[in-house]
């Protein structure tokens, strides 16, 4: 049984779609990597998964519950977790009280979850008590990657973690949603970073005008001369 | 000496437009909306005290607790009678509904207590001197109270998971829902909060000077100017920002009629928007 499930799913976020009958599962464990133009509904897609659209038709399956209309909260609860590209943090809140917020639906002792957290990012652990807002770049996508996971998500969900970053941290990032994965938790990523995205996928999605084109692991994917040509810049 | 004793004057009267100022920022760092009708729910505050005060003649520390209490419960039966029917839609529906309450409530007050000035309690009250500075037992409830209450303030934000969650929302709208966070349930507490600020606040004002029914609504104009000036959206800026104005206006006397006080605000105001419209302690990032 996959852990998500889109089915034909057709929606936008006023009166015209944007998605056009978007159809894709993640395994459990897996990571997939959503790639494709810009305005090609990537991010749109996710949000779909998230009750952030108005969704026309389709549906949404999690984990063998049906969630299609579902609000966010009640899906954070299910256990997905959504990271948006940008303003990601609560700047005037402390680092530790941005990983706090992230637990807010939890009731039970977070210390744990937070101690993994920091083990992740340890330079998140010597800022604890900085405002969010004043770190750099790559620090912040780490708090907002850490928000995320202080709910030990059964999925997560990327927007473009990598962009706006340098080199370096491109490099660590995609290290980390590896680590991520190796804790068993499943991926789904929208990434411009297509072929880097696609090194660490285990499948990948292209998206074109609303609806996905063409879907293969990864090094399928990287070596489809079509999918090249069209999408990843040659 | 004459400028200490306007700094004591300003401190006491910052200390309530502080009050005030919280709650504004704060609903419209959570709701998006300008509250105009934030000081007339501080004289809703003000009057209520009247009736337990003065009335029926209760000591203060009763009659104040049920005047907050009271003025709480106004902010949340507004909201869920009024406000939350319009929180999807664009933010100044909610400006102009919020005016609409402020004009009602004004209304109320003159129905039941009329249009002239009241006072809490008749006869002269002896100052308390010291080094040749004067200040009244009632401007020191005042500041004793106000002290206490943004410490209460303080500790709410900084030690409770609403508190945080508060912060959030007013940082982040949209994340604190990703998150998870029971947003209807941080509006009603926003509510509650702001509302009790009000009505401690419009008490204060009572005590300080006399009650009228446009008492508050002629308050909105400096709380206005010390959200902005302390970066709007933020409880503590806007504490800052109340002492600034409540002290610059009390000073400004020294120098113009004490009739320009309002004007002084004014002008704060607009410096502020035209020099640093994120406010003093750079407000938040996305305006």
């Amino acid at each position: 049984m996959s852990l998500l499930a889109m089915q034909a799913v057709t929606g936008g976020y006023g009166e015209a779609d944007v998605l056009h009958g978007v159809s894709l599962r993640v395994e459990p464990g897996e990571v997939v990597v959503i790639v494709g133009p810009n305005g090609a509904g990537k991010s749109t897609a996710m949000k779909a998964v998230f009750g952030l659209l108005r969704l026309r038709g389709g549906t949404i399956t999690f984990d063998g519950q049906d969630i299609t209309g579902w609000k966010p909260d009640r899906i954070v609860r299910r256990g997905i977790c959504f990271v948006p590209q940008t303003d990601n943090v609560f700047p005037t809140l402390t680092v530790q009280e941005n990983l706090e917020m992230g637990a807010y639906v939890r009731d039970d002792d977070i210390r744990p979850a937070m101690e993994r957290v920091f083990a992740l990012f340890p330079p998140l652990r010597e800022k604890r008590r900085q405002a969010a807002g004043t770190l750099s770049g790559g620090q912040r996508q780490m708090v907002a990657m850490g928000r995320a996971l202080m709910l030990e998500p059964k999925l997560l969900l990327l927007d473009e973690p990598t962009a706006g970053l340098s080199p370096i941290f491109i490099d660590q990032i995609f290290e980390i949603v590896r680590q991520v994965n190796a804790a068993g938790i499943g991926i789904l990523m929208v990434e411009q970073n297509a072929k880097q995205a696609l090194a660490i996928a285990d499948r990948g999605y292209v998206m074109a005008q609303g609806a996905n084109r063409h879907e293969g692991s990864g090094a399928e994917l990287l070596a489809d001369r079509e999918v090249a040509e069209m999408f990843l810049g040659g | 000496m004459e400028v200490l004793q306007l700094l004591i004057y300003g401190v006491v009267l910052g200390g309530i437009i502080a009050l005030g100022a919280i709650g504004v920022s704060l609903t419209f760092g959570i709701l998006g909306f300008a509250n105009f009708s934030h000081g007339d729910l501080m004289s809703a505050g003000a009057y209520v005290a009247l009736i337990f005060f003065t009335t029926l003649a209760w000591p203060l520390w009763i009659a104040l607790p049920i005047a907050v209490m009271a003025t709480a419960a106004l902010a949340v039966v507004i909201d869920r009678s009024l406000y939350r029917w319009f929180r999807s839609r664009q933010p100044v529906i909610l400006l102009i509904s919020s005016f609409g309450v402020a004009l009602m409530l004004r209304a109320l007050v003159q129905i039941f207590w009329g249009p002239d000035t009241i006072t809490y309690q008749t006869g002269i009250q002896m100052p308390y001197r010291f080094a040749g500075l004067r200040i009244r037992p009632d401007q020191v409830t005042i500041l004793v109270c106000t002290v206490l209450l943004v410490l209460a303030v303080h500790l709410f934000l900084q030690k409770t998971k609403m508190g945080k969650a508060m912060r959030a929302m007013a940082d982040n709208p949209g994340l604190a829902r990703l998150s998870g966070i029971d947003t209807e349930r941080v509006v009603l507490w926003t509510w509650v909060l702001g509302g009790s600020l009000a009505g401690a606040a419009g008490v204060f004002l009572g005590l300080d000077t006399r009650l009228h029914p446009e008492m508050g609504w002629h308050l909105l104009l400096p709380i206005f100017a010390a959200a902005i000036l302390g970066g709007i959206g933020k409880p503590y800026g806007a504490i800052a920002g109340g002492l600034v104005i409540g002290i610059v206006q009390e000073t400004s006397t020294l120098f113009l009629a004490p009739a320009y006080k309002p004007a002084i605000a004014f002008a704060i105001l607009v410096v502020m928007l035209l020099v640093r419209p994120t406010g003093l302690f750079a407000g938040r990032s996305t305006v």
